[in-house]
C-alpha cells in the first residue's frame, strides 16, 4: 500500500493516502517544511520542488504520480556537508529575500532553469521563472541568477 | 472600518469586539498626554524588572528591558517589531549596537516577548508626535505615563513604517549609549581610571593610555545595577560605523535553505489541522450545516459550527480542505445581498454629488477660485488584497487553563490580548509565541484577523493542540481590503499656467487628511472626504491611504498640466516651493531618468511625486501598450529623500518591491463584489506582477537630505500607478482615470 520513492536521495516509503497533494506529504508526512503551501491549485509556485529532476509545482501533484521517481526539496540542495548551493550563496550574496516565504520554491526554480540552460538569458529567466513574489524581489532573483552564472549583475534592456 | 459581527458561539464567555480603528488610540493619547511636562527615561522601572525577569537567565544581564548582554558577551536585542521581511530589525539592530559600539558578529535580535512589559513606548511617543506635529510637546511627557499608555494600547504594532524613524530613533539608539556609558563607568572603577580616558570598540571598554581593556561581557553584571542616563548623548554620524552601511540582512541565511519557521510551519505532538469556510457574504451567519458529508473523508474528526463560519478539524490540511469542501453550509447574507462593485461606485457618486462633506480641510476660497467652469475629471479604484505569500495559519493549545498561541502577526501583544478576551482568560494564562511572517502589507494587524478569534475558540473546545490554516481561497474573500474609493477632481488655471483653486472630493470609509500629503502650494485648495462604508473589511493596505490619493492627485496635475499646455515637470515644478526638498527631488528624477530625451516609437514617460510617511518619492516611469493591449514598464527611475538611511541596500529592497507592488496593483489587481460577496477566488484571478512583467531596469537614487528620517517600507509604492498612468498618457493619448489599467486594456 505504501507509496515508495526518494526524497532528497533517501528512500523513503510513504502511507499518505494516494490523493494527497505531494506538498502536503513532504510537508507534515516528511516534516520538511522549507517547502511552502501558497496557493493550492499551482498558481504561485511556492511548493515547487523537482520530480527527476523537474521544477513541479508540488500542491497539485497527488502523491500517487510519484511513486518510483525522485524527488528534491529546498532541503535537498546543500552538499552532504553542509555547504550551500551555489545559488542558495548567490541569494544570499545579492540579498534577495524579504518575507522569504516564496524563496524556496524560487530557488528550486532557479536552480532547475540554470541545469537546463547553463547560462539563462533574460528572456529564458522570464520564461521559466513564473513564480510569484509579492515583496517584489524580482530584480534581486534576477540578479541571483546571473551572478550564479557568471553573468554581469545589471540586466541591459535590449539585449539577447 | 466596517462593522463585523463576531463570533460568539461555543465559547462560554461573550465576545466584545473592540471598534479599533487604526489609529484610534492617537486621538485617545493625545488628549490624555496634554499635561504632562517631565523628563524622559528610556524605559520605566516596573516594566524593567519584569522585563528582567523574564529574559535573563544564568550570566545574562538585562538593560532598559530591550537589551541583554551575557557574560560570554553575546549580545541579545529584544524588538517590539516583526520583521516581515522589511528589515526592520536588522536595521534597529545596527542603530542600537552603533551607538552601544557593539561587535557586529556577535549581535542578535529576537522578537520581544509578547508581554505588556515589552510595550512600544518610543513608537507610542513617536507617533503621537508626528500626528500632533507637536514633538515639542511630546518630549515633554513622563516616560511611566507613556509607558502605561503604550501597554494599554497593546503597543507592538509593526506599520506605518516606523521601526527605525521611531523605535530605532526614540527608544534603540538611546537604549544603546546609555548602557555604553554605564559599561564605561563599571570599567573606569574596575581599572581605577578617570571615565575620560576610556573609549569603546567591538564589545570592549578601552584604556590606551595602559594598554587595558575589559570585555562588555566581564563588565555587564555590574553596570546593570547602574541606573541608566536617561539622554545620553548620541553619536554624530560621521563616527558611524554600523549605521548607513548595508549590513547584510540577519534573517536571509534561514530564508534560503528552507529552514526558517513560518506560523505555517508550527508543529507540536499531537497536533490536529484545521479549515474553515465564513460566510461568503460578509456580515452573514452560518444557519445550518449538514456535517455528515465531511465525514465520509478519510481524517476527518470533527466539524465546528461557528458563529459564521464552519470549521473541520482533521489528521492533516488534505483531510481537512477536502472535508470542508465535501459540505455545502448554507449562510445568510446580512442583508447585504445588494451591495456590488457597482453599487459602491453608485454610492460614492451620490454623497459627492450632494455635497455635505463629513470632513474638509485645505485653505482659500476654492469656490470663487474654480469659477463656473473648472476642469473636473472623476477617478475610481478598487478593493485590492495584500495577497501576502504565506496565507494565514495560527496554532493554537488549551491546556492545564492555559491557552498558547504561535503564529506571525503583526503585533503580538494585541494579538495575546484579543486571545484574552475571547478565551475569557486571565492575562497570566495566555501567552502568544511570535514567529516569523510570511508577508503582510498591513494585513496581519490583529484587529483586521478574525483567525485569532476563530483559533481561540477550536483551541478552547479541543482536547488537542490545533493548527487553524486558512485556504488561500478563504484568504482571498475574506481580506481586510485597501478600500475601493472614488474622486473628484476640480481645479481651474490661470493665464500664467498656474492652478488658482484645486478641489479633491473623494469618498472611502475613512479620512485619509491625517496621513497624506498634498506638496504642491497653490492659491486655494480644498480635500473633502465623503464617508462611504459598505458590507467589507477595510484596512491598512501597504502605504494605506497614500495609494488612491497619489494617483488621484499626480494623475490630475498631468492633466492640468496637459491642459495648460505645459511639460508635467515643469507644471510641477511651478507649483513646488522653491529650495524644498520636494523639488529637489523631482528635479533629480526629471534628470536622472532622460526627461525630455526622445524614446522609441511607442513609449511614454510619466512622472509622479508622492510623499508618505514623511519621505518623499518622485518617480519617472517609461512604458508602452504591448500588441496585447496590457501595459509594458520598461523601466523606472525612483528618487528618494527619506532623510537618511540606515541600511542603503535594505532600503534600496524597498522601493524596488514597493515600486513592483505599485505597478502590480495599478495594472491588474482589483478585489470585486457582487451579491455582497467577493468575486475572486485564488491567486488565478487575482493577477499580481510576475518577474517577465516586471521593469528589467530599475534606477534608484537616495538623497539623504538630512531631514527627519521618514519610513522606507511603505513609501515606494504609492507614486508607481500614477507614474504608469501618465506615461501611457504620453504614449498612447489615452487618460486612465480606473484602475486596474487591464479592464481598459480587454474592454
Amino acid at each position: 500500500m505504501a507509496i515508495q520513492t526518494s526524497i532528497n536521495g533517501k528512500a523513503v516509503a510513504l502511507s499518505a493516502e494516494p490523493d494527497t497533494p505531494l506538498l502536503w506529504v513532504i510537508r507534515e508526512e516528511l516534516g520538511l517544511t522549507g517547502t511552502k503551501f501558497g496557493c493550492g491549485i499551482a498558481a504561485c509556485g511556492a511548493c515547487t520542488v523537482h520530480v527527476d529532476g523537474e521544477p513541479t509545482r508540488s500542491c497539485s501533484v497527488p502523491v500517487s504520480e510519484v511513486a518510483g521517481k525522485s524527488i528534491t526539496t529546498i532541503e535537498g540542495l546543500k552538499s552532504a556537508d553542509g555547504t550551500l548551493h551555489a545559488v542558495q550563496k548567490a541569494w544570499i550574496a545579492a540579498q534577495v529575500p524579504q518575507c522569504g516565504y516564496c524563496q524556496s520554491g524560487q530557488i528550486m526554480a532557479a536552480v532547475a532553469l540554470i541545469e537546463k540552460t547553463g547560462r539563462p538569458s533574460d528572456a529564458q529567466i522570464d520564461a521559466a521563472m513564473t513564480n510569484l513574489c509579492r515583496c517584489g524581489t524580482y530584480p534581486r532573483i534576477r540578479k541571483a541568477i546571473r551572478a550564479a552564472t557568471g553573468q554581469a549583475a545589471q540586466a541591459v534592456e535590449g539585449a539577447v | 472600518m466596517a462593522d463585523t459581527p463576531i463570533a460568539e458561539t461555543t465559547a462560554e464567555t461573550p465576545i466584545k469586539r473592540k471598534g479599533v480603528k487604526r489609529r484610534a488610540f492617537l486621538i485617545g493619547g493625545v488628549a490624555i498626554v496634554g499635561a504632562g511636562l517631565f523628563g524622559i527615561s528610556i524605559a520605566d522601572s516596573n516594566a524593567a524588572k519584569d522585563a528582567k525577569a523574564r529574559i535573563t537567565g544564568e550570566g545574562e544581564h538585562s538593560f532598559a528591558t530591550w537589551l541583554k548582554i551575557s557574560e560570554d558577551d553575546v549580545i541579545t536585542i529584544y524588538s517590539p517589531h516583526t520583521d516581515i521581511g522589511q528589515g526592520a530589525n536588522t536595521g534597529l539592530a545596527q542603530m542600537l549596537a552603533e551607538e552601544l559600539d557593539a561587535a557586529w558578529e556577535q549581535v542578535r535580535i529576537v522578537s520581544a516577548p509578547a508581554e505588556p512589559s515589552f510595550a512600544n513606548v518610543g513608537l507610542g511617543r513617536g507617533f503621537l508626535a508626528e500626528m500632533t506635529g507637536k514633538p515639542a510637546i511630546i518630549n515633554g511627557i513622563p516616560q511611566s505615563f507613556l509607558s502605561f499608555i503604550a501597554r494599554q494600547m497593546n503597543l507592538q504594532i509593526t506599520g506605518g513604517s516606523t521601526a527605525l524613524r521611531f523605535t530605532g530613533q526614540v527608544t534603540f539608539q538611546k537604549v544603546g549609549a546609555a548602557t555604553r556609558l554605564a559599561l564605561m563607568e563599571t570599567a573606569a572603577k574596575r581599572l581605577n581610571v578617570p571615565v575620560g580616558e576610556l573609549t569603546t570598540q567591538d564589545s570592549r571598554v578601552i584604556h590606551a593610555k595602559s594598554s587595558q581593556s575589559l570585555r562588555y561581557g566581564e563588565l555587564a553584571e555590574e553596570a546593570a545595577t547602574l541606573s541608566l542616563d536617561n539622554e545620553p548623548k548620541l553619536k554624530d554620524p560621521t563616527q558611524y560605523r554600523l549605521m548607513r552601511q548595508s549590513m547584510q540582512r540577519l534573517d536571509i541565511p534561514a530564508k534560503v535553505d528552507g529552514s526558517a519557521q513560518y506560523g505555517m510551519d508550527f508543529v507540536i505532538p499531537n497536533m490536529r489541522v484545521a479549515t474553515i469556510q465564513a460566510a461568503p457574504v460578509r456580515g452573514g451567519k452560518l444557519t445550518s450545516v449538514d456535517t455528515a458529508p465531511a465525514f465520509a473523508i478519510k481524517g476527518v474528526e470533527k466539524v465546528i459550527k461557528l458563529d459564521n463560519a464552519v470549521a473541520v478539524v482533521a489528521k492533516g490540511y488534505w483531510p481537512a480542505i477536502s472535508g470542508l469542501r465535501a459540505l455545502a453550509p448554507s449562510f445568510s447574507d446580512g442583508g447585504h445581498a445588494d451591495v456590488s462593485t457597482a453599487s459602491i461606485f453608485q454610492a460614492h457618486d451620490a454623497i459627492i454629488a450632494k455635497g455635505e462633506a463629513d470632513g474638509e480641510a485645505g485653505e482659500g476660497d476654492v469656490q470663487a477660485g474654480l469659477g463656473a467652469k473648472p476642469i473636473e475629471a472623476k477617478y475610481q479604484v478598487p478593493f485590492l488584497h495584500h495577497a501576502m505569500m504565506e496565507p494565514f495559519a495560527l496554532t493554537a493549545h488549551f491546556k492545564d487553563g492555559k491557552l498558547d498561541i504561535w503564529g506571525g502577526m503583526q503585533d503580538p501583544l494585541a494579538t495575546k490580548m484579543m486571545a484574552v478576551e475571547v478565551s475569557g482568560l486571565d492575562a497570566d494564562d495566555v501567552t502568544f509565541h511570535p514567529m516569523i511572517i510570511g508577508g503582510s502589507f498591513g494585513r496581519r494587524l490583529p484587529m483586521y484577523m478574525e483567525i485569532v478569534d476563530q483559533v481561540t475558540q477550536l483551541a478552547m473546545q479541543l482536547p488537542y493542540p490545533v493548527k487553524l490554516i486558512w485556504s488561500r481561497e478563504e484568504e482571498v474573500a475574506q481580506g481586510a481590503y485597501r478600500p475601493q474609493s472614488s474622486a473628484v477632481l476640480q481645479a481651474s488655471l490661470t493665464d500664467k499656467k498656474r492652478i488658482a483653486a484645486y478641489r479633491n472630493d473623494y469618498a472611502q470609509p475613512e479620512s485619509a487628511e491625517s496621513e497624506t500629503v498634498f506638496p504642491y502650494r497653490l492659491p486655494a485648495v480644498s480635500r473633502r472626504h465623503f464617508a462611504h462604508v459598505s458590507n467589507q473589511n477595510t484596512g491598512a493596505w501597504r502605504s494605506v491611504n497614500s495609494t488612491q490619493q497619489g494617483f488621484y492627485n499626480e494623475s490630475f496635475m498631468d492633466e492640468l498640466a496637459h491642459a495648460a499646455g505645459e511639460d508635467p515637470v515643469i507644471f510641477r515644478r511651478n507649483h513646488l516651493t522653491a529650495d524644498s526638498r520636494h523639488l529637489r527631488v523631482l528635479d533629480e528624477a526629471a534628470a536622472r531618468s532622460g526627461w525630455g530625451t526622445p524614446l522609441p516609437a511607442g513609449r511614454g514617460r510619466g512622472v509622479a511625486l508622492v510623499e508618505s510617511f514623511k519621505t518623499i518619492v518622485a518617480q519617472v516611469v517609461e512604458a508602452s501598450v504591448g500588441e496585447d493591449g496590457m501595459p509594458k514598464v520598461h523601466k523606472v527611475t525612483t528618487v528618494v529623500d527619506a532623510g537618511s538611511i540606515v541600511n542603503p541596500d535594505a532600503a534600496m529592497a524597498q522601493i524596488e518591491g514597493g515600486t513592483i507592488m505599485g505597478l502590480s496593483a495599478a495594472i491588474g489587481e482589483a478585489i470585486t463584489l457582487e451579491k455582497g460577496a467577493v468575486q475572486q477566488s485564488n491567486l488565478s484571478d487575482y493577477p499580481m506582477m510576475t518577474m517577465a512583467q516586471s521593469p528589467l531596469v530599475q534606477d534608484i537614487h537616495f538623497l539623504n537630505s538630512g531631514a527627519p528620517m521618514g519610513g522606507i517600507g511603505e513609501p515606494g509604492v504609492p507614486p508607481a500607478a500614477p507614474a504608469l498612468a501618465n506615461a501611457l498618457f504620453a504614449a498612447t493619448g489615452k487618460r486612465i482615470r480606473n484602475l486596474p489599467i487591464m479592464t481598459q486594456a480587454k474592454g
